[in-house]
Order: C-alpha cells, then sequence, then structure tokens
C-alpha cells in the first residue's frame, strides 16, 4: 500500500521561508510545535509563580509588579482579580498550548509519519495551516493580557453567567473573556485540522507490513487521541461560538432570567442554562485529560520496552486499553459536576463508568511492570522519566478513585484534592511523557545526544520537585482547603494550613529553577552535543532506521518493508538483542 | 538505581502524613458525616494499599532489573495474569463505587423530612443571606426590583405581602441542633458553592434554579462556610458561618430577630 498512495514525491523546497517558517514538512512542523509549547510552557510556569507568591504574600509590595501591571498591581501588590486572571491562562495555557500540542503535535506530527515508514503527512498543506492557526490562537490568548481590564478571570472552564454576563462580573471579563473565547475558537479549529490529518495518516499512509498490530503503541495513543480530538474539539468549538453569541449578540445559551449583578436587574437574557455550557465544556474536557495524557502513556510504554530490552508485556492488552480509555473517555464527563446541580441519578452511571476507566488505566500500570519485569534495565535519561511517569501516574491515578465516587467528592469537589489530583496526572505525569520522549527522540531530530549527567541532575531535582509541590495538595483537600481561592486570610481555618502553603511554594520555586537545567542541556546539546549514530539506543521502529536527522522525503525514496511487530527485544536465537522492524523474514521472531 | 529507593521514600512519606492525619478532617456533626468517614476510610484503605503495592513493586523492578550484563527474558505477556488483575481492579472499584451510593442516596435520593425546617439560602457576589419565614411559616413574595443591599434587603423582600414582612434574612445561617433542615439554594448572579466542612456536604448554587438540599446537625457549634464555586474577585472572602444551636437558644435568637424588625 506504500506506493501509489496520497501524495506525490515532493523535493525538499528552496529558501528559508519555504523550509522553516511556512514549511510543509511534517518533522519542520512538528519542531514548530515542540517550541511553541515550549514558549508557552515557561509561560505558563511563570504565572504559577506568581500565583504561588501571591497566596502565601498576598500583601506583599514588590516593586516590578507595578510595572508589569499598572492598574491590576498598582502600588506593586497583586489584586485578587489579577491572581485570577494569572490562575485563568496559567491553566488555559498549560491545557491547549502545551499539553495539547506537545505531545502530539509535537511528537506525533515529527515521528508518526516516520515510525509507520510514510513520507509526510496525508496533507502536508493542511498541516502547515493547523500549525499557523494554533500559532495564531496563541497570539489571541496572549492579547487577552494587555486589553482594557486585562485577561479574564473565570478560570480555565469559564463557566456561565461569571463568563457570560460581560464586564460587570469582574475586571477581565470584558475584552479579555472576547479574546479568550476567540482564541480557543481559532484553536479548535487548528486541532480538528491536526486531527483529521493523524486519522488520514495513519489510516492511509502505512508501509508494506505495518499492519495496525504492528504499529508501535506510540502511534496507536496518536491515532486514539487524534480521534479525540475530532469528537471533542468540534464540541467545544460549538460551545466557544454559543458562549461568544451570549456576550456580543444577547442570545441566552447559558443565562437564566433574574439575574442581578453589580447593582443591576439583567433584562436582555432570559431561559438559558447555565448547566449546558459545563455539560458542553466536560464533553470535551474529560477527552482532553486523555488528549494530554494518552501520547505520554504511548512514549512510555516504548521507552519500557526499548530500555528494559524487553517486548511489552501485553501488546494486544495495552492496545484495547487505549482503545478502551479512548471510548469510555466520552461518558464520564459527568463526574466533573456531580456538585453541579444536575440530576443526581446520573451521578451514579458516570460513577460507575468512571471506575469502569480506572480498569484499562490500571492494566496499562500492571503491563508497564510486567515489561520491566525480568527485563535488563539500562538507566539513561530518556528512561528515567518514563519510569517517572509510571510512579506518577499511579500517584496521581489512585487520587481519581476517591474523587469518582460522588459520595466522596461531596467534601472534596472544588478542593486542592481536585488540584492535587489533575496536576499529578495531567500535569505532570504527562510533563514527564514529554521529557521522556524529548530525551529519546533528540538523537534522532538533531543528530546530537543530549548530555547525560545533566539529564540525570534535572530528573532527580524535577521529580522531587513535583512530588513536593503536588502531593501536600492532597492534604490540603483533605483539610477542605478550596481551591481558587487568592489568599487565605479570611477563611479562618485556612490560617492554619499556610504553612503547607508556604512549603509548596518553595518547591515551586525549586521545580523551576530545575528546568534551567534542561533548556541549558537543549541547547547546548543542539550545538555540542556527542554525534548520534542511526540507532543510539539499538531499538527496533521505523525511525532508527534512517539517518540522524532524516533527510526531507524521510526514507530517501526507498519503501519500507515492515516484517515484525514493534517491541522484538532478546528474541531467543536472534544474533542481537533486538529485531528491527524491517529486518528481513529469517530473523526469527513471534509476530 | 537510585531511583527505586527514592520511589520507596516518597511512597512512604506520602503515605504517612495520610496514616498520622498531619492535616484531616474536621470532626463531623452528623450522621452522614460518621457514613461518610466510614466511606472515606474504606476507599482510604484499599487506594493506600493500592499505592503502595504499585509504588514498591515499580522500585523493585527497578532495582532487581537493572542492567547487570545477564539477557532480558523474552516475554509477550501472560494472558491469565492479565485477566486476573483486570478483574480484581474492576471489583475493587466498582465495589466502593457501590457501597458509596448509599451515601449518594441519602443526601439526594430521600427527601428532605416533613418536618425539616426550610431555610431559603441566597448567595451573592460576594455574600451569604439566609431567609427564614418567620411565624406564619410562610417565604413572602419577593421583587428584584426591591432588591437594596444597602438599605439592608439583599432579597428583594415586598413588605407589601404580610408573608414577606415577617420574613427574617440573616447574614449567617443558624440552626438548631437534631433538627432536619431543608435549604432552598438560589443565587442572584453567578455560580456559588455551599460549603460545611463538618457536615461533610457541598452543593453548587445555580441562578436560575432553585436546588433543594437537606442536612442535620446534630453536634452544637459555629462552623465557617467557605464558597466553594470560583465567583469572582471577592471568592476568597466570601465567607459566612453556620450555627449549630440548641432548640431554646435557636428559639431565642428568633424571638431576637422578630423584636428587632
Amino acid at each position: 500500500m506504500s506506493s501509489p498512495v496520497a501524495h506525490p514525491a515532493h523535493a525538499a523546497p528552496q529558501g528559508f521561508i519555504k523550509r522553516y517558517v511556512f514549511s510543509q514538512d511534517h518533522k519542520v512542523i512538528g519542531i514548530q510545535y515542540y517550541f511553541l509549547g515550549l514558549f508557552s510552557v515557561f509561560i505558563g510556569m511563570a504565572l504559577s509563580l506568581l500565583m504561588r507568591f501571591h497566596m502565601v504574600n498576598p500583601n506583599v509590595t514588590v516593586k516590578w509588579f507595578s510595572w508589569l501591571w499598572p492598574t491590576a498591581a498598582a502600588g506593586g501588590i497583586m489584586t485578587p482579580e489579577l491572581y485570577l486572571s494569572l490562575m485563568t491562562m496559567h491553566g488555559t495555557i498549560m491545557v491547549f498550548f502545551v499539553l495539547t500540542t506537545v505531545p502530539q503535535s509535537g511528537f506525533g506530527n515529527y515521528f508518526l509519519p516516520l515510525q509507520i515508514g510514510a513520507e509526510d503527512m496525508a496533507f502536508p498543506v493542511l498541516n502547515m495551516m493547523s500549525f499557523w492557526t494554533t500559532f495564531l490562537a496563541l497570539v489571541v490568548m496572549v492579547a487577552a493580557f494587555f486589553v482594557q481590564g486585562g485577561a479574564p478571570l473565570s478560570g480555565w472552564t469559564a463557566y456561565p453567567p461569571l463568563s457570560g454576563a460581560g464586564r460587570i462580573t469582574g475586571p477581565g471579563e470584558g475584552m479579555g473573556q472576547n479574546l479568550w473565547i476567540l482564541s480557543i475558537a481559532i484553536f479548535c479549529g487548528a486541532s480538528l485540522m491536526g486531527a483529521i490529518n493523524f486519522i488520514a495518516t495513519t489510516v492511509d499512509l502505512r508501509c508494506k507490513g505495518m499492519t495496525l498490530m504492528r504499529m508501535p503503541l506510540t502511534c496507536w495513543t496518536w491515532l486514539v487521541t487524534a480521534i479525540l480530538g475530532l469528537l471533542g474539539f468540534a464540541v467545544l468549538l460549538a460551545a466557544g461560538v454559543l458562549l461568544l453569541l451570549d456576550r456580543l449578540a444577547g442570545s441566552s445559551f447559558f443565562l437564566p432570567s433574574g439575574l442581578y449583578i453589580s447593582d443591576q436587574i439583567i433584562t436582555a437574557h432570559k431561559g438559558g442554562s447555565p448547566l449546558l455550557w459545563q455539560h458542553l465544556f466536560w464533553f470535551f474536557g474529560h477527552p482532553e485529560v486523555y488528549i494530554a495524557i494518552l501520547p505520554g502513556m504511548g512514549v512510555t510504554s516504548q521507552l519500557l520496552s526499548t530500555f528494559s530490552r524487553k517486548p511489552i508485556f501485553g501488546y494486544k492488552a495495552m492496545v484495547y486499553a487505549v482503545l478502551a480509555i479512548g471510548f469510555l473517555g466520552f461518558l464520564v464527563w459527568g463526574h466533573h459536576m456531580f456538585m453541579s446541580g444536575m440530576n443526581p441519578y446520573s451521578a451514579l452511571a458516570f460513577s460507575v463508568l468512571t471506575m469502569c476507566i480506572g480498569v484499562p488505566s490500571a492494566i496499562k500500570t500492571f503491563n508497564w511492570i510486567g515489561t520491566l519485569w525480568n527485563g535488563k534495565i539500562h538507566f539513561d535519561t530518556a528512561m528515567m522519566f518514563a519510569l517517572g511517569f509510571v510512579s506518577l501516574f499511579v500517584t496521581g491515578g489512585v487520587s481519581g478513585i476517591f474523587l469518582g465516587q460522588p459520595a466522596l467528592d461531596l467534601y472534596f469537589h472544588d478542593t486542592y484534592f481536585v488540584v492535587g489530583h489533575f496536576h499529578m496526572i495531567m500535569g505532570v505525569a504527562a510533563i514527564f511523557g514529554m521529557f521522556a520522549g524529548t530525551f529519546y527522540w533528540f538523537p534522532k531530530a538533531s543528530g546530537r545526544m543530549m548530555n547525560e549527567t545533566l539529564g540525570k541532575i534535572h530528573f532527580y531535582c524535577t521529580f522531587i520537585g513535583v512530588y513536593a509541590i503536588f502531593t501536600p495538595m492532597h492534604y490540603l483537600g483533605l483539610a477542605g482547603n478550596p481551591r481558587r481561592y487568592s489568599a487565605f486570610t479570611d477563611v479562618e481555618y485556612l490560617g492554619k494550613l499556610i504553612p503547607v502553603h508556604t512549603f509548596m511554594t518553595y518547591a515551586a520555586y525549586f521545580t523551576a529553577a530545575a528546568q534551567i537545567i534542561f533548556v541549558i542541556n537543549l541547547f547546548w546539546s543542539m550545538k555540542k552535543g556527542a554525534r548520534a549514530p542511526v540507532n543510539p539506543w539499538n531499538a527496533t521502529t521505523l525511525e532508527w532506521t534512517v539517518p540522524s536527522p532524516p533527510p526531507f522525503d524521510n526514507f530517501a525514496g526507498v519503501h519500507p518493508v515492515v516484517y515484525h511487530g514493534p517491541y522484538e527485544y532478546s528474541v531467543p536465537g536472534a544474533a542481537r538483542d533486538f529485531i528491527m522492524q524491517t529486518d528481513p523474514p529469517q530473523v526469527q521472531s513471534e509476530a | 538505581m537510585l531511583l527505586a529507593p527514592l520511589v520507596w521514600a516518597i511512597a512512604v512519606a506520602t503515605a504517612y502524613f495520610f496514616f498520622a492525619r498531619t492535616w484531616w478532617f474536621p470532626p463531623p456533626i452528623s450522621q452522614h458525616g460518621l457514613a461518610y468517614d466510614a466511606q472515606f476510610n474504606r476507599t482510604l484503605l484499599v487506594v493506600g494499599i493500592i499505592f503502595i503495592l504499585a509504588q514498591f513493586a515499580l522500585g523493585y523492578v527497578i532495582w532487581k532489573f537493572r542492567n547487570d550484563g545477564r539477557r532480558a527474558g523474552y516475554s509477550h505477556g501472560n494472558n491469565k495474569l492479565e485477566t486476573l488483575w483486570t478483574s480484581a481492579t474492576a471489583i475493587l472499584f466498582l465495589g466502593l463505587v457501590v457501597m458509596g451510593s448509599k451515601i449518594w442516596a441519602s443526601v439526594h435520593f430521600d427527601e428532605a423530612p416533613p418536618d425539616a425546617m426550610t431555610i431559603e439560602v441566597m448567595s451573592k457576589q460576594f455574600a451569604w443571606n439566609f431567609r427564614y419565614p418567620g411565624p406564619d411559616g410562610k417565604f413572602g413574595h419577593t421583587d428584584l426590583k426591591l432588591i437594596n443591599d444597602s438599605a439592608g434587603n439583599p432579597m428583594g423582600l415586598d413588605d407589601k405581602d404580610p408573608a414577606s414582612k415577617d420574613d427574617i434574612v440573616s447574614a449567617s445561617l443558624k440552626v438548631p441542633a437534631g433538627k432536619p433542615i431543608k435549604l432552598i439554594l438560589h443565587s442572584r448572579d453567578v455560580i456559588h458553592n455551599f460549603f460545611v466542612r463538618e457536615l461533610r456536604l457541598k452543593q453548587d448554587i445555580v441562578p436560575g434554579m432553585e436546588i433543594p438540599f437537606h442536612f442535620q446537625a446534630d453536634q452544637p457549634g459555629i462552623y465557617e462556610v467557605p464558597c466553594s464555586e470560583l465567583c469572582g474577585l471577592g471568592h476568597f472572602q466570601m465567607r459566612t458561618t453556620m450555627q449549630v444551636m440548641s432548640q431554646a437558644e435557636f428559639d431565642q435568637w428568633m424571638q431576637q430577630q422578630q423584636a428587632q424588625k
């Protein structure tokens, strides 16, 4: 199926702009997405540090705050509304522009075609447009900081009426909120383009012999993530348009009658439902969690197998688990809404389905440990991050067993327990997946190796750091600390918890500082790293058959043919401890 | 290699603070609270065991199967094991849900008892109001146009309606101990959330909806009510208290309120 399909062979374009800016090469686009994500993650991290500072020092004057925000931090003291806008933007930028873009659009773009033996993505022009639309969305999002009233304060979930009734609900709820919705809508468009491209590429462009069940698990997770994106972002796009209409065109999809806000009776709206927004938002929002984490699960599977020199334990079970997670992911959105006022009977259904989705997640964990069992583990930095992913995935996963029960959610909903839970699993576990992917694939993309010593230091600091930040959040949740509070000065029992917050703030400073090591390593290794061989990890998948970095058309006009499954390590009787997928069939293997 | 002891240490430290109860729930003040704590403890036991076993297994394989020059084993998995742990997990998780569903049912499926005292809750950016029906037992007419926060009429009570005239509006919640209470939750602007830690209860308050919510507090005392759904810049200051008192004290308070009207 390799030769007659999809796109004509194209020669490398000439000229800087076509090659590196408006490129149609999936590898360049992958790198563009990666750096867009890297830029965004530093913005998001900076915002989180400002938040953590403010929470423990709500009344401390910092001169340069007033330079940055002449009104929202006049006199150098951050206002509560500024805190909330930092929080909104932290969540939004991290979820959309980091967790959604890097694992899928970044790594996926670069390595999906290589791993399935394709010359490029199915639709290169669409691919280019998808990146530049994402870029536009980021520009619009960041612009929200600079308009009158500043960025919105309704959180990344933007629940109406707070997000729908206009400026009267708070500063930032004017133009800032409009830009936020607009940016999300643009982002949805970009993600839809990307999703279609990923699905078409996986279905149509696999090389000869690359059956679905010989695809690396990374490709499976990118495929399922793309399907989730296609269905989820379509709904979010619709919801965003409706919310914008409520704000700008006087419609009432989400705004009920009888509102009285800021000493005004609101007569412009009647009959809308605030809960409708929550249903639409979480119908996207829950699959989004899996959009963020599935590619990390794929990378982890790939790395655990490679670096322990063992086939993946239960490849088929892993594939079915990913499919089950993808399917069930669309049936559990109501567990974000147990306390929302929706029909309480539906809570039980959502709860049962939520526990069901815990089962394939548990299967993955068991199979990862099964893969490591009796292996021969090499502790390269990439592998360290994959192992760290497993640990964080377990920690972030088990707290879901509390939150998935509506009865227990009667206390934990909207406390720091939730914040700790989703940061562990969707935040740092996913980010560990990205670090693992970076260290693993950097040699292929750059032709150079990353520095292992810096890598190990960075790993240990980050691993200890994230546990120090996010574990205490669970204890705060037990003590009933509500989330989205800019200070803990007005509720008496929260005063006693401030030392915990102070500890977390220092842990956040420490962890953020450790990321400088990563950035130094990344850029230093690009210029000065040791030259990378074609296959530095003795891995089996197709990207390790081409030069580092690969040529423009990936396989230099030769169509690869696949004879083996993706994880044939330590096959008895084989000469080497790995069989490449393209090795001739006489090399013994099971698949 | 160093990673194995580190994973163990983190697991032990994480679990320690759960079992030492360094930061913990305040004592419960209701039957529901006791049932809640029992379900929490059951879940904690199951989750705690899974957490410790998984982290220790991870640490163990990291340490045990480090590269020491041997050849790795060759195996594509084991279907028996796969079925075993899949069904074990499913039974455990679903079992917990089923056990907890009784608690949820008592809060949300059961109606408030007929002798429950009804109190209307009206939340707004960034304050609380609690309305008692007064001696006639009826909530009177209200009108958005009559709302006047500075004149002390945050709920827009209509004085022309005799049923409204005797209604009591308080900025904090006072309830008699040992008596079922039914709240009718209203918001006049954005979504807020009523949360009392000691009751182990929480409910969003959504504008445009009237959400009924019942409980019974047995233990007298003053308990804080922090708003628990993001409602705007004053969210962190939107706090009131719930005072649980004996029936006699409550009646006395009610009389004082009537006298002050």
